[in-house]
Order: C-alpha cells, then sequence, then structure tokens
C-alpha cells in the first residue's frame, strides 16, 4: 500500500483536512489534542461534553463542531501540540535546535537534515490560522495493525525454525519531506529495537521516547494473541510518540523505518556479549601498544558505555571513581545552576506525579467497584419485582414491586453512567501515567549530559598525563647528547597521540555543550507541552465527572419524586 | 422522639387530645457499662402513654439488650400466630468493638422493635410488654434469669410437655414417621413465598451493604487523589499548581461527603433491609408454630379417635375400667378440642397479619426507597456542583 491513491484523492483528502483542522483548532477550546486518543475515544469525550450542553447547565457548553472530523476516519486532531486557545505566538523553534542535529556516522545526513530542519522552520506555511503554531498543519498518523507470523528464511538450522511477528505501519501524512502521503511498510520488533538504539545514538540530550519492553519472559506465560495484540498496541503508541516529538518525526531513522520496504536501512544493534567480546579481544593489542590506544575523535561523540572499546571504558570508569573519591575536583564540573535547579525540581516532579498516578488508578477502581456494585443491586431488584408480581396476593405487593421496579431501573442506568464515566475518567488520567514515561525519556538524556561530561574530563584528565610524560621524556632526551633514536621516536608517536587526543578532546567538549544545549531547549518544551498536557487533563477530568454527576442526579431525582408520597413530613 | 423509624405513625401522637388512647416509646441514649468481656449497653426507655392499665404518663426505665429478647420470646410463647417484631442479631464479634455506628444501629433497630409492638392492637396489650416497660432494673434483671436458668418452663407448659410426649409415643406406636402437615394449596403458596422471598431480600441486602461499602472505598480514593494532586500542585507552582491544589481541596472535600452519605445509606436503606429478613425470618418461626399446633392437634384427634374406639370395646365389655377410661377420653376431648381452638386461632391471626406485614412492609420500602434516591440525588449534586465550581479558574489558566 505505499505510494499514492489517485492523486484526486490525495488532494481532496488533503484539503478536507486543512478545513477540519482549521475548524477543529478555532472551535473547541476543551480539545483533548492528545493525540493518542484514536478517533472513538475523541468522539466518546465530545459527545459527552455536547449532550452536556444540551442540558443547558454546562456553563462552557461547547459550540457544535463541524463535521468532517467526524466522518473522515484519516482526520485526526492536529499531532503537535496547541497551545492555548488565544496565544497569537506561533510556536517557532529556538534557533539552536536546527544546527544541533548532527548524525556522526554518515556525512550526507546531516545536510540533509538541516535542510528538513529550515523546510520546518518556516512558519505557517500552507494555513493562516493566526493564532496556531506552524506544525498545527502537519501531521503524522501512525497505525500498527494486521500482525503476522513469518519464518525466518535464511539460516534455519531446524527446519521450521525460527518463527516472529510483523506488524503492518502505515503512516498518513502531509509532511512534504515524506514525499508520499500515505504508505506502509512490514516491520518486525528487531527493527523497532534498532531503529530506537539508532536514535538514541543520534540524538543525545534529546527526550526520546522509551520504547516498548521485549518482555522475553511474559512472551512464554501470555497466550500468543494476548502477547501480540498488547505489543501492537504498545508498537502504535511508541511510533505515535515519536512522530509527536518536533525534532524526532524528521529523523531520517524514523523517516527510513516508516518508508522504506524490505529490509530496514540502519545498522544493527549488536548485542551486549558481542560487543564485550570485540572489546576484549581487542584490548590486549591496545595495551601492547599494537592497536591505537587513543580514542578518535569520531568515537567521543559517542558514549563509552556500549561500545567496543573497554580500555576507553575503564579509563572513563577510573575518571568517575576519581571524580567521586578523589582529593581534587575534576577539570571541568557541572556548573549550570539553572540546569541544577531545574534538574532537582525534575526528580520532585516525577515522584509526585508517580504518586498522582498511583492514586489515579485507585480511584479508577473505586468508580469502577461503584458502578459494579449499583448495577448488581438494581439486578437484585429487578429479580423481587418479578418475584412479588408473580407471586402477588395483595394489592400492596403490586405497588411495592412497581417502587422496586423503579429504583431497579435506576439503580442499572446509574451503573451505568458510573461505568462510562470511569471509561472517560481513565483516558484522562492517564496523561499522567503518559509523563511517567516521558520521565523516562528524561533520565536518559540526563544520562548522556553526564557520560558527555565524563568523556570529557576523561581526555582532559589524559591529555594532562600525556603532557606530563611528553616533558619527561623531552627532558631525559635532552640530558644524554645523541639520544636514543628510539626515544625521540616514542616522543614523536607521544606527540602524535596528544594531537589526536587534541581533537578528540575538542570534538567531546563541542558535543557535550550541543548536549546541554539540546537538553535546556527540551526542558522548555517540556515545561510548555506539559502545562497545555496537565491542563488539558483536569479541564477533561472535571468536565466527565459534571457531565456524568448531573446525569445521576437526574436520575436519582426523578425516583425520589416518584415516591416522594411515601415521605414523611419532617 | 426519633424521626426516623418509629412506625407508631398510625397510633396516635402524645400530641393529641388525651381522649385518644395512645402508647409511645423511644429507646435512647445508649451507655457503655462495665469492662471487657462484660462490656454490655444500657438503654433508656421512655414510655408516655393514657392506657389505664399503665402506671402513669409517663415512665422511664433502663434496659439492656437481653431484656429485649426476653420480652421477644414472651411474645412469641402466648401470642403464637402473630409475627412478632424481630429483633437484631446477638452479633457476639461486633460486641466487643462496640463502634458508634453499630450501637447506633442496634439502638434505631431496638426503637423500632418496641413501637411495632406498641403500635399493634393485640400485643399492646401484652402484659410482659407494660412488665418491661414499668418494672424496675431489679425485677427485671430477675425475670431474665429466670428465663435462661433451667426452670424455663412454667407449670402451665408441663401439660404442654406431657402432650408432646405422647404424641411422640403415638407416632411411634401408629408407624408414623413423617410429621403431618397441612393440605391447604393457599398456605402452601404462602410457605413457598416466604421461603423464596427471604433468599431475594438477602441478596438484596448483600448488595445494598457491599453498596455502602462502596461510597467509603470511594470516599476514601478521592481523599487519596486528592492529597496527591495538592503536593503534586505544590511542585508545579504557579496557575497549573494551583489548579491542581483547587482540584485536590475539592476531591476531599467531596471525600467527606461520601463517607457522610455511606452513613445514610446505611442507616436508611440497608437496615431497614436487613430488617425487612429479619421480618421474614420471624415469619418462618410462625409458619413453625403453626405447624406444631396443626400436628398436635391431628395427634389429639388421632389420639381421641383411638379413645373412643378403646371406650366403646370396654363398655361393650362392661369393664370396671370404664370409668377410667371415659375420664381418660373427656380430658382428651377437651385437650383436642382446645388443640384445635389453637390452631384455627393461629390460622386466623395469621392471615390478619399477612395482610397487615404486606402493607407495612410496603410503606416501609417506599420510604426506604425515597430516601435512597433523595440521598443518591443529594450526592450526585454535591459532586457536580464541586467540580463545576472549578470550571471558570481552569478556563482562566488556560487563557492566561
Amino acid at each position: 500500500m505505499m505510494g499514492s491513491e489517485n492523486p484526486g484523492f490525495e488532494e481532496a483528502h488533503l484539503f478536507a483536512s486543512r478545513e477540519g483542522m482549521e475548524s477543529l483548532v478555532l472551535d473547541d477550546p476543551l480539545t483533548t489534542h492528545h493525540p493518542n486518543n484514536n478517533n472513538n475515544s475523541y468522539s466518546s469525550f465530545r459527545s459527552a461534553n455536547s449532550s452536556i450542553s444540551e442540558s443547558t447547565r454546562h456553563p462552557l457548553s461547547p459550540p457544535v463542531l463541524s463535521n468532517p472530523a467526524d466522518s473522515d476516519p484519516l482526520l485526526s486532531p492536529p499531532v503537535y501540540r496547541n497551545p492555548n486557545a488565544s496565544d497569537n505566538n506561533s510556536y517557532i523553534e529556538p534557533p539552536s535546535y536546527a544546527d544541533v542535529i548532527f548524525s556522526p556516522f554518515d556525512d550526507n545526513s546531516a545536510n540533509e537534515i538541516n535542510r528538513i530542519d529550515s523546510t520546518s522552520k518556516d512558519p505557517d506555511s500552507s494555513l493562516s490560522l493566526s493564532r496556531s503554531s506552524s506544525s498545527s498543519s502537519d501531521y503524522i498518523k501512525i497505525t500498527v495493525s494486521n500482525p503476522k507470523k513469518e519464518q525466518e528464511t535464511a539460516n534455519s538450522l531446524v527446519p521450521g525454525g525460527n518463527t516472529y511477528y510483523t506488524y503492518l505501519i502505515t503512516t498518513r501524512t502531509n509532511i512534504p519531506d515524506f514525499g508520499s502521503s500515505e504508505f506502509s511498510v512490514r516491520r518486525r520488533f528487531r527493527d523497532v529495537v534498532t531503529l530506537s538504539d539508532r536514535l538514541a545514538e543520534a540524538y543525545r540530550g534529546f527526550f526520546i521516547p522509551p520504547r516498548p519492553d521485549k518482555n522475553v519472559v511474559e512472551s512464554q506465560v501470555m497466550q500468543k494473541q494476548e502477547f501480540v495484540e498488547q505489543r501492537r498496541v504498545a508498537l502504535e503508541k511508541y511510533l505515535r510518540r515519536l512522530a509527536e516529538h518536533p525534532i524526532i518525526r524528521l529523523s531520517d531513522e524514523l523517516k527510513v523505518f516508516l518508508q522504506v520496504e524490505g529490509r530496514l536501512p540502519l545498522s544493527l544493534s549488536t548485542d551486549v556479549a558481542s560487543r564485550m567480546l570485540d572489546g576484549a579481544v581487542k584490548l590486549p593489542k591496545q595495551l601492547f601498544g599494537e592497536s591505537t590506544a587513543v580514542v578518535a575523535p569520531h568515537e567521543v561523540v559517542q558514549p563509552a558505555k556500549g561500545g567496543r572499546d573497554l580500555l576507553r571504558l575503564f579509563k572513563e570508569l577510573r575518571q568517575s571513581v576519581a571524580n567521586d573519591w578523589g582529593g581534587s575536583k575534576p577539570p571541568v564540573v557541572e556548573e549550570d545552576k539553572v540546569f541544577m535547579e531545574k534538574k532537582e525540581r525534575i526528580h520532585d516532579l516525577e515522584q509526585q506525579i508517580s504518586n498522582a498516578s498511583q492514586q489515579a488508578e485507585a480511584l479508577v477502581k473505586a468508580q469502577q467497584d461503584m458502578g459494579e456494585t449499583m448495577g448488581e443491586l438494581g439486578l437484585a431488584f429487578i429479580k423481587l419485582t418479578k418475584f412479588e408480581n408473580e407471586e402477588a396476593m395483595y394489592n400492596s405487593q403490586r405497588v411495592r414491586a412497581a417502587d422496586m421496579k423503579c429504583l431497579a431501573t435506576a439503580a442499572v442506568k446509574a451503573s451505568r453512567f458510573y461505568r462510562e464515566l470511569n471509561a472517560q475518567t481513565v483516558k484522562h488520567l492517564d496523561t499522567l501515567h503518559e509523563y511517567l514515561g516521558i520521565m523516562l525519556a528524561v533520565h536518559g538524556a540526563f544520562a548522556d549530559r553526564t557520560s558527555a561530561l565524563l568523556t570529557v574530563q576523561t581526555l582532559l584528565s589524559e591529555l594532562s598525563t600525556l603532557h606530563s610524560r611528553a616533558e619527561k621524556l623531552e627532558a631525559a632526551s635532552s640530558k644524554i647528547f645523541g639520544g636514543e633514536k628510539s626515544r625521540n621516536h616514542k616522543i614523536e608517536e607521544l606527540k602524535e597521540t596528544i594531537r589526536v587526543t587534541e581533537d578528540s578532546k575538542n570534538v567531546a567538549i563541542r558535543e557535550y555543550e550541543r548536549i546541554k544545549e539540546n537538553n535546556r531547549c527540551e526542558l522548555e518544551r517540556l515545561d510548555k507541552e506539559r502545562r497545555v498536557d496537565f491542563l488539558n487533563m483536569l479541564k477533561g477530568f472535571v468536565v466527565n465527572q459534571v457531565g456524568y454527576a448531573e446525569k445521576i442526579s437526574d436520575v436519582w431525582t426523578k425516583v425520589a419524586e416518584e415516591t416522594s408520597g411515601y415521605a414523611r413530613d419532617s | 422522639m426519633e424521626q426516623q423509624r418509629s412506625v407508631s405513625g398510625s397510633v396516635q401522637s402524645p400530641r393529641s387530645p388525651s381522649s385518644q388512647p395512645y402508647l409511645s416509646v423511644s429507646v435512647t441514649d445508649p451507655v457503655k457499662l462495665g469492662n471487657g468481656v462484660q462490656a454490655y449497653i444500657s438503654y433508656r426507655v421512655i414510655t408516655k402513654t393514657n392506657f389505664p392499665e399503665y402506671q402513669g404518663p409517663e415512665k422511664i426505665v433502663i434496659r439492656r439488650y437481653s431484656d429485649f429478647i426476653w420480652l421477644r420470646d414472651r411474645l412469641f410463647d402466648k401470642y403464637k400466630g402473630i409475627f412478632i417484631p424481630p429483633l437484631p442479631e446477638k452479633s457476639a464479634v461486633e460486641k466487643f468493638r462496640f463502634s458508634a455506628e453499630f450501637i447506633e444501629m442496634r439502638r434505631q433497630a431496638l426503637d423500632v422493635f418496641v413501637n411495632r409492638i406498641a403500635s399493634h392492637n393485640l400485643l399492646q396489650q401484652s402484659e410482659d410488654l407494660r412488665t418491661f416497660l414499668q418494672a424496675d432494673e431489679e425485677t427485671m434483671e430477675r425475670l431474665r434469669s429466670y428465663e435462661t436458668g433451667i426452670f424455663k418452663k412454667k407449670p402451665a407448659d408441663l401439660m404442654q410437655i406431657f402432650k408432646d410426649v405422647q404424641s411422640k409415643v403415638s407416632d411411634v406406636v401408629l408407624g408414623k414417621e413423617k410429621p403431618v402437615e397441612e393440605s391447604n394449596p393457599e398456605y402452601e403458596k404462602l410457605k413457598h413465598y416466604v421461603f423464596e422471598l427471604e433468599n431475594h431480600l438477602a441478596e438484596a441486602q448483600k448488595h445494598a451493604y457491599r453498596l455502602v461499602k462502596r461510597h467509603r472505598e470511594l470516599g476514601q480514593s478521592l481523599s487519596d487523589f486528592g492529597k496527591a494532586a495538592k503536593l503534586l500542585g505544590a511542585c508545579e507552582g504557579q496557575a497549573l499548581g494551583k489548579a491542581f491544589s483547587d482540584l485536590g481541596a475539592k476531591s476531599e472535600a467531596l471525600s467527606v461527603k461520601l463517607q457522610k452519605e455511606a452513613h445514610q445509606l446505611l442507616m436508611s436503606f440497608e437496615e431497614p433491609l436487613k430488617d425487612y429478613v429479619r421480618a421474614v425470618q420471624s415469619i418462618k418461626a410462625t409458619i413453625g408454630e403453626r405447624a406444631n399446633a396443626f400436628r398436635q392437634q391431628c395427634e389429639l384427634a388421632e389420639t381421641m379417635k383411638l379413645k373412643e374406639i378403646n371406650l366403646d370395646k370396654l363398655m361393650l365389655t362392661r369393664s370396671d375400667r370404664v370409668g377410667e377410661a371415659e375420664h381418660e377420653y373427656k380430658e382428651l376431648k377437651a385437650a383436642s378440642e382446645e388443640a384445635t381452638k389453637r390452631f384455627e386461632t393461629i390460622v386466623r391471626l395469621m392471615n390478619e397479619e399477612i395482610v397487615r406485614f404486606q402493607e407495612q412492609k410496603t410503606r416501609e420500602m417506599g420510604i426506604a426507597f425515597h430516601e435512597f434516591a433523595k440521598g443518591q440525588a443529594r450526592l450526585a449534586n454535591s459532586v457536580a456542583d464541586a467540580w463545576r465550581s472549578l470550571l471558570p479558574k481552569l478556563e482562566a489558566c488556560s487563557s492566561a
């Protein structure tokens, strides 16, 4: 299903989507723009809203939304954040963001990416919405579906050997860089791991959404069908989150993952064991000076951990121990006070979000139980009603049966309302759970910063060691005339090593600064988006509660009226 | 005079002109006395009446739960055929805890119990009731312990024991294993109805009790959620932080309302349902009594017939035991007639009672349903009002 269908359809769809977008963005201040809602939840939330406005008690009854959003399944609420309604500033990318994306492995990609960025920087490209952001017109909608069992064809030692599942990943987008508005590929979970690893390498310092777990144990415990479905849902969520991220959505890695059919053209991640093995093989050569013991500049942009260079790993480990336990201060330290404060605050925030998320779960369970028990009570009374009617010997029984029926019907209705209320509550409070995932991404980004700093520190220490060694050697050779040829040779080698290490150090510093800047921008983005998301969550939650409480009240008020004959004079 | 559950309404209130006979009772002021295992609750029982048989217009006595049991047992003995109002369960476990709620539930149930007796046209004449309402505490204690002693049976009942033994013997003699039962189809229908009704009511009551628990749980979770929201608000700060804090405060306020409603639900809905179940159990006890009376009547009638045959035989043979046999026969005939009368009284009373019972229950359940619906509506309105009050602030936050 790659490529476009007939062009007319494509255009019409684009046109419709724009209109849909306009009306969506303009009219409804209460729209949840969280793209993880699928259309169903969106429409039922809106229907809850519209029925509220029917009862004319709601001070904020939303105006009637135009139809395209309803009828066209292709339309989704804008993927990117819609800042508050009356905000007139378009969301302009901070300039530093654009410079920062840098893929160390591929020289071409650096240019490509920058080009993409410049396009995205173009504000208000197609739409003339005064208050919307430039990116609110862009969207990427990703669906994961159709899991299929496939066989590992090559290298199967065992006949009927490795089977695995692939998933159909369908993308609909109007971002021009993709070159097409709708396309699909089949991917397996291993590909997702690869994507995630490549993104982590390329986008150090960014808050990259964490990928779904491998869940090896559970896959054996759970029913296969259940597991596959769970994984499908998780994959969809993950890819949608990636598409929400303003920088990552335009990354090569993601583009290639979503579009290129057949084998995924990203370098595979090797497992930890193989890497360690490679490193172990190299280590003796490094120690005996046969292989290079110096970290090359291009290696320095990746953290030591997870690489093949064990020697480098040891050196950085030693540096980090010296940082913690050594007498002297390391050559460069984290000095950014603003950052450190923010880090503290993020840590605190994470704790509170986690706590709130737990209590939200408990609240949801309590609401669920209430609805269930109310329903059971209603059913019990319906049985009683039937019983009394069947066995009635006196009129008083029939009257009582009628009263019971009135109560039972109301209880069953109320029960249904509680359960609907709860389904909505789950969706709103889910934002809290989502942000716990985002906190993981934040940790990753901070870890990138720490490890980059460690690399710098290690290189600086190394340099100072090398320099003092060079000094010693030169001092020694100057004392003895006609110094050993080998010693001169050694000095030359050392000087070369120092040169390379200097280069690496500069690259490492640049990388560190880059990551710091990424951290800063991401923190800013996080604050802005979190504010909007949480406010929407609160509003959604509250509106939902009000709506259903009113419905439940109506149901019981009617019963109270119908039984008012029994009311005692107080 | 308690508002809630007294059913004495139809019998005159204390304020009506003194020419109208009235008897109204209230059970109040529970006080915990004694220590540890011996601890018990005492209640003040206040009687206001113009019945001539009573000592005066007002009397206050102190009674405990076992006194109420005494009264019920006495009435059950004396007024066979009448559905004696039920008492709350003995509940050995909860007694130790004696929570405020338990004490209030029990007090309410005892109040209802006495008032039902006081408003029943036959039961209100009972001498035992008068004793209960007026006797001093020592007399009451003596009577109470006498009842539970081995001398429970009074002389009048010895005749009963004799007859019971006799009927058992004649059963064996006549080779009858199965107890004799009425073959009245309408009565069969009633029995079936009563037994089925108990099952249905018990289920409804179970769910009602669970619903009370759910209210409490929801209240607790709202309280916890509110606290968490407040903490999150403190961390966030600024407008968003304030929004969280406000939400948290509302959540905690609603939690209080839910706990209150849970209590209301318990007292005005769940307890009446439980009372209904107990009432049905009391009817079952009366059904048992009726079965006993019927059996006795049958057996005495059988025995009498046998004696008659025997007497005729003796008369034919001009035996000198004729006189003795005649005497025995006369006695048996009297007992048989009495048993028949007893049985017929039970049947008559039961027929009246069942009508009264159905009407009373329709009324009481109607009230309970009304209170339930009112409570739920009240709660839902509070919830809507509380959350609604947040909306303008939240709107202000977004546009800020």
